[in-house]
């Protein structure tokens, strides 16, 4: 442990630059704590995977056997070709609809702007399980619009790919109306000046300008699909994908060292689309220059009429997959016997968890909430606004964006590795609310780090100077200053931790007990077991806390915006 | 360059002493054998272009930096290892760095300690100060930029430092609001005879608010002085292109002709100490400095340092005319005069025209070509 802080190199131990005081001591202690819980929480665990995967069932080391004997059977090559099917129609289909969408938003003057912004997001706030359980209610042997997929055809690759699209349409949004609302006005305004038709403006101002965003896309959408597991458990049918695969050589076979090989192929993409990104990222920022004039979209009858029309087409086929899963929570039978009902949520006479499933995933939330927020911001605090401890603030930077690049089920992979080793000193958190906890704000800490990192960068650099002038210690001015100025992005990381942990069922698939079930397990598990009406409930729960919760922070978020608009008033 | 600083007083007046301070950052040499004197009570700027590291000073003063090597004294106290806490100092930044969630009243209190009544009353004394009263309750936000200077120049006085640095407090804000500010904060500092370090790249700035200018360039000293000397003897080709605009003739020195440019003699009141026979000048003399006359008279003709020129371009800059002459005498040498728009109109300026022009002795200074390291012993 010494060892260890004294490579994380403590002020006190080390003497660089202006000597420990106080307060310096402390930040450089906060500091490695910080570094030591992310190198315990997520380094190790998926070190642990790589150790497993050269080992065999008994735990001795057999090098690289298990990967030829995997890459043996034709069964593997198989799921190989199909997950990657599966994941490049989606992002196929996905961009299309994702751009038309970003840039009516951002390039039209077209009406309803927020509502439609607000409308595709709604997929966020569901678990990936509930297009599948709607496309079965739709498409699937008793549905509705059978004939649209004879045969029960939709169980299978067209199930997988429509249910991925409704799943990782908002994540594709997101990134391009980032990329498409950082338009220079004065590049079309000199490209109108010089001439230039629409598609030549389209073709030589607005693609260049968006091609990192729509890569970062593709990526991310072909990243979110190969590495989910949701949708094909629940639509997939016999179509056998990866993902799938790991899950079932770990619950079900309970071969950890095959579900490791699988576990490490599955980062393979990840990784790759991670280092993409970033290279992309450090590309993008040098386009924007301080001095571009933020384009003002004008308006235009017939553009903005066929935004709204091409808005609303995509916004109800989100709605049509939400609503059905909505509708088939409150009706008796479906198809045969419409009347409403509540029976479905009767969950405690079901298999799966019943109504326990649902108040461990409320206090898993909560708990990730505000476990996962604190520590987000302690470490991004010291690693901004800091200057002690240099080694242990640069891995903190380095650890934080590391699960951006690791699927949750891999993650998940590598905490039961990890945890249930009776070796472990931590061992006794394994089948605990608490690791699953740890493994909720390990997998959503990169998307929270950056959120926090972005708004304090916002903050003068100086603060802590001329704090240190007026020999004020950084904690004063952290909790007189810093904290109430990122007050919003306090909250919009707490409510993002709150939605993706009650979402999710990746990472935590690994690691639940009988006495620590989660909702959305529960819901997996429902389908599972043939109760897909209680699936669809459950599902219905999860989306309505979430919009709840979303609600909340906004009015929170609101007021407090309210409260400080005298001093943000520019 | 060693620098020809003035012989400080007594050591007793003396607040901070640099040490040959240094800093690298990898192989870039950010500062070296930086010594330097401030005196209590004195207006210090640091002025240079970006890059020549005059913030890094300041920062390494503040202790926001450690220097690489070298010892820092305030107070004769070795203060180099101390962290920014544990000096006594106020800093204004650039950007001012005022808390954007405190009113002006917490903002300037934020240091201070001790009763809240004392601390009211001290607010309430520095807005008097700084002409500001009654802003207590407002947002930094509600502000203008000139008001937000002043507020944080408040806040780094709260608490009576010893020391005031200033990071380039003006370069934020439009020109008239400058120059007012300077005036204001010159007379600020002369009141209240705190000891003050400014950062700046204005050059006007720092000639106008300085008791003495330290010139820097690529991390060394170039010369300190008063505005005075930095202006009309800088110590080097450097510091003379720096401050004000300057004229380069080329020129050749030999023991036996004196200084001549194209084979003219041209007369200098200060030679230059050259050991050996020969060598290459750069004669320097400023726009304003040159003398152009209205007629061609006799007398003129055999007066040292006097020949033709013709006007190849007027431009009209405010306050004054800038000439800019080809003289074919000295091999169609090309210099700048800045002519009074009285004495222009009294010459008759025009394009096109012939004038005579006089490159006064006195105002003549050499400086070995392309700065080889020594120049004329300037001392007038």
């Amino acid at each position: 442990m010494m060892a260890i802080l004294q490579a994380l190199r403590i002020p006190g131990l080390a003497l660089r630059g202006p000597a420990a005081e106080r307060s310096q001591r402390l930040a450089g202690v906060l500091s490695c704590v910080v570094a030591l819980v992310l190198i315990v929480f997520l380094a190790l665990p998926l070190s642990a995977i790589l150790g497993k995967a050269v080992t065999d069932q008994q735990g001795a080391f057999v090098g690289l056997a298990q990967f030829v004997e995997i890459a043996g059977g034709s069964h593997f090559w198989h799921a190989i070709r199909n997950s990657l099917a599966v994941s490049c129609t989606t992002a196929v289909i996905v961009l299309p609809l994702a751009y038309a969408f970003a840039s009516a938003l951002t390039r039209t003057a077209m009406p309803g702007k927020t509502l439609f912004r607000g409308l595709a997001l709604i997929p966020l706030l569901a678990p990936s399980l509930l297009p599948g359980i709607a496309l079965v209610y739709l498409f699937g042997n008793q549905g509705v619009l059978k004939s649209w997929f004879p045969d029960g055809s939709i169980y299978g690759f067209w199930g997988i790919v429509i249910a991925e699209v409704f799943f990782t349409f908002p994540h594709a949004l997101m990134i391009l109306i980032t990329a498409l609302s950082v338009a220079d006005a004065r590049l079309y305004e000199a490209a109108n000046a010089l001439g230039a038709g629409r598609l030549r403006q389209f073709w030589t101002v607005t693609l260049p300008a968006v091609r990192y965003g729509l890569i970062s896309a593709a990526l991310v959408v072909f990243t979110l699909v190969i590495v989910d597991f949701g949708a094909p458990k629940v639509i997939g049918g016999q179509y056998n994908v990866l993902a799938v695969e790991a899950y079932k050589q770990v619950i079900g076979q309970q071969n950890f060292p095959k579900g490791a090989v699988i576990g490490l192929l599955l980062l393979l993409p990840a990784v790759l689309s991670f280092v993409v990104d970033v290279v992309l990222q450090k590309r993008q920022r040098a386009l924007l220059t301080a001095r571009a004039q933020p384009l003002v979209p004008a308006r235009q009858r017939w553009v903005d009429l066929l935004s709204v029309a091409c808005c609303a087409l995509i916004a109800a086929g989100l709605l049509v997959i939400l609503g059905t899963a909505v509708a088939a929570a409150f009706i008796k039978l479906w198809p045969y016997n419409l009347a409403p009902t509540l029976a479905h949520f009767d969950f405690d006479n079901m298999d799966g968890g019943g109504w326990l499933a649902f108040w461990n995933s409320l206090k898993l939330s909560g708990a990730t909430a505000v476990l996962g927020t604190a520590t987000v911001f302690t470490g991004a605090y010291l690693a901004e606004k800091t200057a002690a401890a240099p080694v242990a603030r640069q891995l903190v930077k380095l650890l934080a964006v590391l699960p951006m690049a690791v699927p949750g089920l891999v993650l998940g992979l590598g905490y039961i590795f990890f945890f249930n080793d009776p070796q472990n000193p931590l061992h006794f958190l394994y089948c605990t609310l608490g690791i699953l906890v740890l493994c909720s704000v390990a997998h959503f800490y990169t998307t929270a780090h950056l959120t926090a990192v972005t708004a304090l960068k916002q903050l003068d650099g100086e603060f802590e100077a001329v704090a240190a002038s007026l020999k004020v210690p950084f904690w004063v001015t952290a909790w007189r200053v810093t904290l109430p100025v990122c007050l919003p992005a306090v909250l919009d990381v707490a409510r993002y931790f709150f939605v993706s942990a009650m979402t999710t069922v990746s990472a935590v698939i690994f690691l639940y007990t009988p006495d620590t079930v989660l909702a959305s397990v529960a819901v997996l598990n429902m389908d599972d077991a043939g109760d897909t009406a209680a699936a669809a409930g459950m599902a219905t729960l999860i989306v309505l806390t979430s919009a709840g919760v979303c609600l909340l922070f906004g009015l929170l978020s609101h007021g407090v915006r309210r409260r400080t608009q005298a001093w943000r008033a520019r | 360059m060693k620098a020809d600083f003035p012989v400080t007083g007594t050591t007793a007046s003396e607040l901070l002493r640099t040490d040959g301070i240094a800093k690298r950052f990898g192989d870039f040499s950010a500062l070296s054998g930086i010594d330097l004197s401030v005196r209590k009570g004195e207006f210090l700027c640091l002025l240079g272009p970006s890059g020549c590291g005059k913030t890094t000073l300041l920062r390494i003063i503040a202790g926001l930096e450690a220097p690489s090597a070298g010892r820092l004294f305030m107070q004769q106290r070795d203060v180099t290892r101390l962290p920014a806490s544990e000096r006594d100092y106020g800093i204004v930044f650039q950007s001012y760095a005022l808390f954007p969630n405190l009113d002006v009243a917490g903002n300037i209190a934020y240091g201070l300690k001790g009763r809240r009544e004392d601390k009211q009353r001290r607010v309430t004394d520095l807005l008097d100060l700084i002409g500001l009263a009654g802003i207590e309750k407002k947002y930094p936000a509600q502000l203008s930029g000139g008001q937000q200077q002043r507020v944080a120049l408040a806040r780094a006085l709260a608490t009576s430092p010893g020391l005031l640095l200033l990071d380039e407090p003006l370069s934020a804000l439009d020109a008239r609001v400058r120059e007012h500010l300077r005036r204001e904060i010159k007379a600020l500092q002369q009141k209240l005879g705190v000891t003050t370090i400014m950062v700046t790249h204005d050059q006007e700035e720092a000639l106008t608010m300085a008791d003495r200018v330290v010139v820097m360039n690529h991390g060394v000293i170039e010369q300190v002085g008063t505005p005075e000397e930095v202006y009309a003897q800088p110590a080097s080709r450097f510091v003379a292109d720096f401050v004000g605009h300057a004229n380069w003739v080329d020129a050749v020195f030999s023991v036996e002709t004196g200084v001549q440019v194209n084979q003219i003699g041209l007369s200098l009141q200060t030679l230059p100490a050259l050991a050996v026979g020969q060598g290459a000048l750069s004669l320097f003399i400023r726009p304003e400095d040159i003398v152009l006359h209205a007629h061609w008279e006799g007398g003129a003709m055999g007066e040292a340092n006097t020949a033709l020129a013709d006007i190849e371009k007027i431009e009209l800059l405010g306050g004054f005319y800038r000439v800019a002459l080809n003289v074919p005498l000295w091999g169609n040498l090309r210099v700048n005069a800045d002519v009074s728009r009285g004495d222009f109109q009294r010459l008759r300026l025009s394009p096109e025209r012939r004038v005579p022009l006089t490159l006064p002795a006195d105002k003549l200074r050499a400086y070995a070509k392309e700065d080889t390291g020594f120049a004329s012993g300037a001392a007038a």
